[in-house]
């Protein structure tokens, strides 16, 4: 376990040294704050709209895919550190594997899951052209 | 060969009786990853210059040039002295705490990271087995922390430029995996020492790359999955200037925007040390390979040598060689991306998604088992 004292020790550090510096800076930097100031930013005038946390669906739909091949590289890492242990079994169930996982990939694809919303909901697709409207 | 820890031999050797064994580990690590960050940080620095430079001269002009006198070399300094005097601001309506925690978790999650890193075949403070899981592990703690600041700023387009970054991150965080993948299994080892170890050889020219040919489109993939995993050009859609004003880090000013800059040179560093290590030889080259021969005898490997003759023993010459390629080779890479910056323009998003799902991830699965196979042909 004496290899892990380095990892804390690095973890330890690298918060205290990031905390220091935002209070070091808290400390140096003047205060000035003005309600104009403090505004989020908008193109030199009044905000006019602030975010709502509506997003299109695809970014959940994104992150819904990675789970499944996420889940699926975290089962391939051991598998790479013996793969010269295991030999020409290993490549044929790591074959079966994935064989299996892409049915799933070729599921998703065809049913327009890896299809960025724009192109859909518009009914627009995108072509690489200029819209001409 | 294997190289003891130099540190923990030096401390060992000037400590006095009766301190525990754990003590003295605990001195190194903290001595050591000290070291580590003060490297990682002036490095961040040297990049931010090196990209003004580069992007300078790219553009046919010359960059900076007036702050230290030589090319402008302290101007990285005299911009972060002035970031620390800024007026320390959090907008209106913003989530204060997770406004300030932001920053400071993306900065410090890749410190944390580099704490795995080792600096030269002697020089390493945590030596696990894990090695470079741990390393993408924690730099991928980084976009929580761009996520937490578009959350917290109460500005549209932060919102926006950390969606975009939890889209793009997770897409290509697959290829990123599974393009290490194929060294992975040459190696056969996370632990970076023993990769690099693993690669020694033919006069240091025994690289993973050359022993196996499918390891070249792996790194190609492993350099295109690690632009995007960096938020680098052309990926850069999460701060996307033309159209997000500067996306997560709108609403941030003073030493909490230079946190993201930092991050971002000290993350492309530590990809590019990563794919140094797991592609192109790690320490190993034929500069390695000589000063082995010239410096370093069997009986004074082990830095036991150390306790009697000092520190600055012959095998210390190797082993600044040795870091010395390792970090010639990872700013190499860091070189590379700058290059691809200011050469290819922003993609869209669906065409980042699009190239991510569609074409990196199958690409790279079939890259591992065609390297799969060439190790079980070749066995």
């Amino acid at each position: 376990m004496n290899e892990y004292i380095g990892i804390v020790a690095g973890i330890l550090l690298a918060g205290g040294i990031t905390a220091s510096m935002l209070i070091l800076s808290s400390v140096l930097g003047k205060k000035n704050p003005t309600p104009e100031k403090l505004e989020p930013f908008e193109c030199g005038k009044e905000p006019f709209s602030l975010p709502m946390g509506k997003m299109a669906v695809s970014f959940y739909l994104t992150a819904i895919l990675f789970i499944l091949f996420d889940v699926e590289v975290i089962f391939l890492y051991p598998w790479a550190i013996v793969y010269r242990e295991l030999g020409m079994l290993g490549l044929v169930e790591v074959c079966v594997f994935v064989g299996i996982l892409m049915i799933g990939f070729v599921y998703a694809w065809a049913n327009g899951a890896l299809e960025w919303a724009g192109q859909c909901s518009t009914g627009q697709r995108s072509t690489g052209q200029p819209r001409r409207d | 060969m294997e190289h003891g820890n130099l540190i923990h031999e030096l401390l060992g050797g000037v400590a006095p009786e009766g301190v525990p064994a754990w003590a003295i580990v605990l001195v190194t690590a903290v001595i050591g990853v000290s070291l580590l960050i003060g490297v990682v940080s002036v490095i961040a620095m040297f990049s931010v210059w090196l990209e003004r430079k580069v992007s300078g001269h790219i553009q046919c002009r010359y960059g900076p040039m007036y702050v230290g006198g030589w090319h402008g070399w302290a101007q990285s300094i005299a911009d972060g002295v002035k970031l620390l005097m800024k007026e320390d601001m959090i907008p209106l309506g913003a989530d204060r705490v997770l406004f300030v925690l932001a920053p400071a978790l993306v900065l410090g999650s890749i410190f944390g990271a580099m704490a795995a890193m080792p600096l030269a075949p002697g020089f390493y403070f945590a030596d696990i087995n894990l090695g470079v899981f741990f390393i993408l592990g924690m730099s991928a703690l980084t976009t929580i922390g761009v996520i937490m600041s578009g959350w917290a700023s109460n500005s549209k387009w932060s919102l926006y430029g950390a969606m975009r970054e939890a889209a793009q991150v997770v897409a290509y965080e697959i290829p990123l995996g599974i393009s290490l993948l194929a060294p992975l299994m040459v190696a056969g080892t996370f632990n970076l020492l023993e990769a690099s170890e693993a690669q020694s050889g033919w006069f240091g020219m025994k690289w993973f790359v050359f022993q196996n040919p499918f390891l070249i489109p792996a790194a190609i993939l492993f350099f295109v999955a690690a632009l995007a995993e960096t938020k680098r050009a052309p990926f850069d859609l999460p701060e996307a200037e033309s159209e997000l004003v500067a996306g997560f880090m709108t609403e941030y000013s003073g030493i909490r925007w230079s946190f993201f800059f930092m991050e971002e040179y000290a993350a492309m560093f530590l990809m590019s040390l990563v794919g140094a290590v797991f592609f192109f030889g790690g320490f190993e080259s034929p500069f390695t390979s000589l000063a082995e021969w010239a410096f370093v005898t069997e009986a004074g490997a082990d830095g036991s040598a150390l306790r009697t003759a000092g520190l600055f023993e012959l095998p210390l010459l190797y082993h600044v060689t040795a870091g010395t390629v390792l970090a010639a080779k990872a700013l190499f890479g860091v070189f590379l991306m700058m290059w691809v910056r200011w050469t290819v323009p922003r993609v869209r998003i669906d065409q980042v998604m699009t190239m991510g799902y569609k074409y990196l991830t199958p690409l790279a699965l079939v890259v591992v088992l065609f390297a799969g196979t060439w190790e079980w042909l070749l066995s």
